[in-house]
């Protein structure tokens, strides 16, 4: 602590040299330690540390969509997935011989939901899936490069026969369902997939489902 | 006998080592610090389990809050002034020199080009009270569609990030998905925060 002497203490003794006292080198560090310290709160707070996370996504060039290409993506390819009020998904699948719309089933997000069925359905179709979680594995302990792992997992994941699945969602939707079918796209390794405007026959088979299961 | 006499030891510590900590991690976030943009509205992104990292520099940001409205920000001063004065070209607007030294400092914003330069007349602080409207973006009145395409003329490498909120309805998403595709955009990000785990 910075002492402040008083001037007291010396005066008795009497017939000595007046000797000028030593003075205490050490300053109080207190005042310094409080402002550090503020200023660290204050940076801290205002500081935004991580990079906000993002999901890119590739639309079509919208002029060179011709109806020949809509069209390509074999039925039983094919999986719609409809986006709807109150969190549900309503999936279907189109039959192949009629070119109808299959009975549509109402899910919920989450991973007992539309995930486990994505999973399902891509894997019947691209059984190569299988071995994403070995390569990931293997890329983890090093046994394989991150080059490697990513060329290995576009191969598997751009299977021309594998699951492609259409979003659509509806005016009721969220932004968030978005996101989420978005993301589930990912986790189960679907490469193909289309955010498509919904058509009105959909709209009219979401009145026609009811979504409380 | 005489009594064991216990050395009385002074309780001041050295200040020293903590005022050394202290400012080491001061130095730290000083450094490490990047001022948070002033938001116009606060917007819960959805989380996903992306993990792409935004790029800091040459971002288009569009955020979509709760009600729908659409806010334009983009990065970097000099296309600010660039997009204002592109911008002002388009709509017929004499954007003052103040008004231009304003738009460069503005991260931000949802009013429509008209209102531009009332809300640009405003203090900083008092733009939170600005009754915003968004940018309109309807099919009759696109002031976004311009906006994209005008920033794209002013910086040829802008990358478009959507930030929307968790509850916005898909229409307005659809909306604005819509016009970066009638604009030639047709690669942009969703910014999302982190998935927690377990969810």
């Amino acid at each position: 602590m910075a002492e402040i002497e008083g001037g007291g203490g010396g005066g008795h003794k009497k017939g000595k040299k007046v000797r000028g006292k030593k003075q205490s080198t050490r300053v109080d560090f207190t005042p310094m330690v409080d402002l550090g310290f503020l200023l660290i709160t204050f940076f801290m707070l205002t500081t935004s540390m991580s990079k906000p996370q993002t999901m890119e996504i590739n639309m079509p060039v919208k002029k060179d969509i011709t109806e020949e290409d809509q069209s390509k993506v074999k039925a039983s390819q094919a999986m719609t997935v409809l986006l709807t009020e109150n969190d549900k998904v309503v999936y279907y699948f189109v039959d192949e011989k009629t070119g109808e719309p299959g009975t549509p089933v109402v899910a919920n997000f989450g991973s007992t939901g539309i995930r486990k069925i994505l999973l399902q359905e891509n894997r019947v179709r691209n059984i190569a899936v299988d071995s994403i979680p070995v390569y990931q594995a293997q890329f983890k302990s090093r046994e394989i490069t991150e080059e490697q792992y990513k060329a290995n997992v576009s191969r598997i994941k751009s299977f021309k026969n594998g699951l492609i699945v259409v979003i659509k969602a509806d005016d009721k939707s969220t932004y968030k369902n978005l996101v989420d079918i978005l993301d589930e796209m990912q986790i189960c390794n679907i490469g193909r997939y289309a955010i498509v405007d919904i058509t009105p026959l959909e709209i009219e088979l979401l009145k026609n489902t009811p979504l409380a299961s | 006998m005489s009594k064991v006499k216990v050395p009385r030891k002074s309780t001041a510590v050295d200040m020293t080592a903590m005022t050394d900590v202290a400012f080491l991690l001061l130095t730290f976030f000083m450094l490490a610090t990047k001022f948070k943009p002033d938001e116009p509205v606060a917007v819960t992104t959805p989380s996903s389990v992306s993990e792409i990292k935004l790029p800091d520099t040459d971002i288009m940001l569009l955020t979509i809050d709760k009600e729908g409205r659409v806010f334009f920000g983009i990065d970097g001063q000099e296309t600010r002034k660039d997009l204002l004065k592109r911008m002002g070209e388009k709509y017929q607007i004499a954007f003052t020199p103040e008004e231009f030294q304003e738009f460069a400092l503005t991260t931000s914003f949802g009013v429509p080009v008209k209102e531009l330069k009332q809300y640009l007349a405003l203090e900083a602080a008092d733009r939170a009270a600005y009754p915003s409207k968004g940018i309109p973006t309807d099919s009759l009145n696109n002031e976004l569609s311009d906006w994209v395409w005008q920033s794209r003329l002013a910086n040829n490498n802008i990358r478009v990030a959507v930030k929307g909120d968790q509850q916005t309805n898909y229409p307005i998403v659809k909306q604005v998905i819509t016009t970066l595709q009638d604009r030639n955009v047709n690669r942009f990000n969703f910014i999302t925060s982190l998935e927690k785990q377990g969810e």
